[in-house]
């Protein structure tokens, strides 16, 4: 290998694992993170499914593997150039490094609710996002969670697959995240009602199927076909919801405790400025464009900038880990001058 | 409810008006319905507070109403329309504001589509000079009256006579705002507010010293529906929509509705006499109603002109509780005088609503 160095833009779960692989192959990379912190959204998770292993745990085991790489925190990718066959780059913090590879490990960011201005996120009062329940599960305070609720609800699919949210894709994780938390929620509240708003459900990965009938066998958690239309608040600072339940055919409305909403995953708003910096593609969902979906997704179209995890589109964290492994070992293979 | 998450909605749906330079154009029901609105919008805004609005005589209905009743297709609609800013341009203006929430939405529509489809403006174009020989420019700014009034709600609250507040607690008179539908749910970006949390009355309210009730039912529709109500057989779905709004208001105890649309003053007003005959329920204090009032009825009364003269005698809930609470000063035997003081007759009494 002529240039060792290897800059991993991200420090969320892909940087983290491929840098760990990286490492493990006799590269040298260096993590840029614009956080205080790695491990992303995942290290502000509670627990994940299917098997609810501890989201912090699963970064701490992976930044035991990353003694020896270079993590700089706070920090942008501020230029890139392109610099014989590799990259000079320079970071917002003054270093300059000069990379024989660079991976992009941006990942992605939750859609904002308060967007959807019906579900009335950010107005009334006891209205959450999947995001802030995971971080009250992981023991952050949050007045808007009630202590006792005798009806949570939750919607899914909110800014995703929604035309006029400008946001078509599907976030492949909400309808498992959704589920995995009504039952913790059934867990914690045994003897509330949990209501799940849902457009389609798809449970494509392995458990998830056998989680669905759980929340409903098990936990008694209640499934309604139908889109959310709007939200409104009582006297009592209950949430009413009204719906449609397109499998009965008749309009719903329940009033809740609590309403959580399941904000989907978007492109990062930087995406097009670090595309434009390395000259690589945006598709037209906003994510980077990879070489092609289905053989290359790790590769760009620009020699030595690589991909992985979520900054390509929506990823579960199973898949997210498999990709970083296998940039690092396409970045590798790529140093040592083999396709 | 977090009042500054409205606040950050709100300061994306703002409306940047022109004060003066306003052609009038009335609607076509009003008249009958609540006939001192339209002239004391004139009167407020263009004699009292001295901004440019004109209206011509020569003007008509704008057609929505036969468009969303399914009678006339859209390019009848259009060519109406079109007649509208020909009258507009010939007069020699450039910003057109409608009396009608329906004909706000219907002209914004148009303008929508027009942009949309240019030669569907073209054939239009064609239409109506065919037809009158006229011509005639769009206008730079268009605006529902409810939006100037909003927009010179501080300048009425300067002149306040009476403020939106209960005189015998100093309590914040309790108001609900209802919007109409066709002011922003088909493109929030031309309300003021949007469409979730209008903001064009409730912030009338605010300023005139009130307090805006956020109840569940509040976006739903006051039982109007076009179709609702205009098809007789449907008629028991109008009075079911407005009575299910004031099974959800009745909690809060509303002071008074206020509203920015044709239909909905008519049918919330209207339908509590035919709710309160048919279940014995009434939604005021001590029998009475809970009154409804459009924007301009209540900018009369926050500034001291008449109630009568403002034509409050010819609503069905009595709006003296109202007034009282107001501290507005009124004449109960002159309720049914009208014009150089001719008696126009005393209604017929209902027998569960109380009236004064």
């Amino acid at each position: 290998m002529e240039n060792k160095n290897v800059l991993v833009i991200g420090g969320g779960i892909a940087g983290m694992e491929a840098a760990r692989r990286l490492l493990q192959l006799g590269c040298e990379p260096v993590i840029v993170e614009q956080s205080d912190h790695l491990g992303g959204h995942v290290a502000g998770w509670h627990k994940l499914f299917p098997d609810m292993m501890s989201a912090p745990e699963l970064v701490e085991q992976m930044a035991a593997g990353l003694d020896g790489v270079t993590v700089y925190y706070r920090t942008r990718v501020a230029n890139m150039n392109r610099l014989g066959s590799g990259y000079s780059v320079m970071l917002s913090n003054g270093m300059s490094l000069q990379c024989g590879a660079v991976l992009i490990s941006t990942g992605f960011r939750l859609f904002d609710a308060s967007k959807k201005e019906e579900y009335g996120y950010g107005v009334y009062d006891h209205v959450v996002t999947n995001s802030d329940l995971e971080a009250w599960f992981g023991g952050a305070p949050d007045d808007r969670i009630p202590d006792s609720p005798a009806r949570v609800a939750f919607v899914h699919c909110v800014g995703s697959r929604d035309l006029k949210a400008g946001n078509p894709q599907c976030s492949k994780v909400c309808c498992m995240t959704a589920i995995k938390q009504a039952i913790e929620m059934k867990e914690k509240f045994p003897s509330a009602e949990v209501w799940c708003f849902y457009m389609d459900l798809r449970l494509f990965g392995k458990k998830y199927e056998d989680f669905y009938i759980a929340a409903q066998r098990d936990h008694g958690i209640h499934f309604v076909r139908g889109r959310v239309s709007e939200v409104s608040e009582d006297i009592h600072g209950h949430v009413v919801l009204k719906a449609e339940d397109t499998l009965a055919g008749t309009p719903v409305k329940l009033n809740a405790d609590l309403l959580v909403l399941m904000a989907g995953m978007l492109c990062n708003d930087d995406t097009q400025g670090l595309a434009r910096m390395v000259h690589a593609d945006v598709d037209s969902d906003g994510f980077m464009r990879s070489r092609d979906n289905i053989y290359r997704i790790n590769e760009s179209n620009r020699p030595g900038i690589f991909f992985a995890g979520a900054c390509t589109g929506t990823k579960t964290v199973p898949e997210t880990v498999a990709e970083a492994r296998a940039a690092a070992l396409d970045i590798y293979n790529y140093l040592n001058g083999r396709d | 409810m977090i009042y500054q998450g409205k606040q950050k909605i709100w300061s994306d749906y703002q409306k940047e008006l022109p004060s003066d330079g306003w052609f009038y154009v009335r609607s076509c029901i009003r008249q009958s319905f609540f006939p001192g609105s339209e002239k004391y919008f004139l009167e407020i805004c263009r004699d009292l507070l001295g901004h440019d609005i004109y209206e011509s005589p020569h003007h008509t209905t704008c057609g929505g109403i036969a468009y969303h009743s399914d009678t006339i297709p859209q390019e009848t609609a259009m060519t109406i329309v079109a007649r509208q800013f020909a009258l507009m341009t010939e007069a020699g203006y450039k910003n057109l504001v409608t009396s009608c929430i329906t004909s706000f939405g219907n002209y914004t529509e148009i303008l929508e589509t027009w942009r949309e489809y240019p030669e569907l403006e073209a054939r239009i174009r064609e239409n109506l000079w065919k037809a009158t020989r006229r011509e005639f420019e769009k206008p730079e700014y268009l605006a529902h009256a409810s939006d100037l009034v909003h927009k010179f709600r501080a300048e009425i609250g300067e002149r306040a006579v009476h403020r939106l507040v209960d005189v015998r607690t100093g309590e914040p008179l309790r108001i609900v705002e209802h919007i109409g539908c066709h002011y922003s749910k088909m493109f929030p970006h031309k309300g003021i507010g949007g469409a979730e949390y209008p903001c064009v009355l409730s912030g009338m309210v605010e300023s005139w010293g009130g307090e805006v009730i956020d109840y569940p039912e509040r976006r739903h529709c006051c039982g109007f529906g076009f179709r609702q109500y205009l098809v007789k057989a449907n008629r028991g779905y109008s009075v079911s929509n407005t009575h299910k709004k004031f099974e959800s208001m009745e909690p809060y105890h509303p002071d008074a509705i206020i509203t920015n649309c044709p239909g909905c003053p008519y049918f919330l007003d209207r339908w509590q006499y035919v709710i309160s005959e048919q279940t014995g329920k009434t939604y005021g204090r001590g029998g009475y109603g809970i009154p409804v009032l459009t924007y301009e009825e209540l900018a009369g009364l926050v500034l001291g002109y008449d109630p009568w003269d403002l034509g409050l005698q010819l609503h069905q809930v009595a709006v003296e509780p109202l007034l009282d609470k107001m501290g507005v000063d009124y004449d109960p035997d002159a309720k049914y005088l009208g014009l150089n003081k001719k008696d126009i007759l005393r209604p017929g009494l209902p027998t569960v609503l109380k009236c004064c």
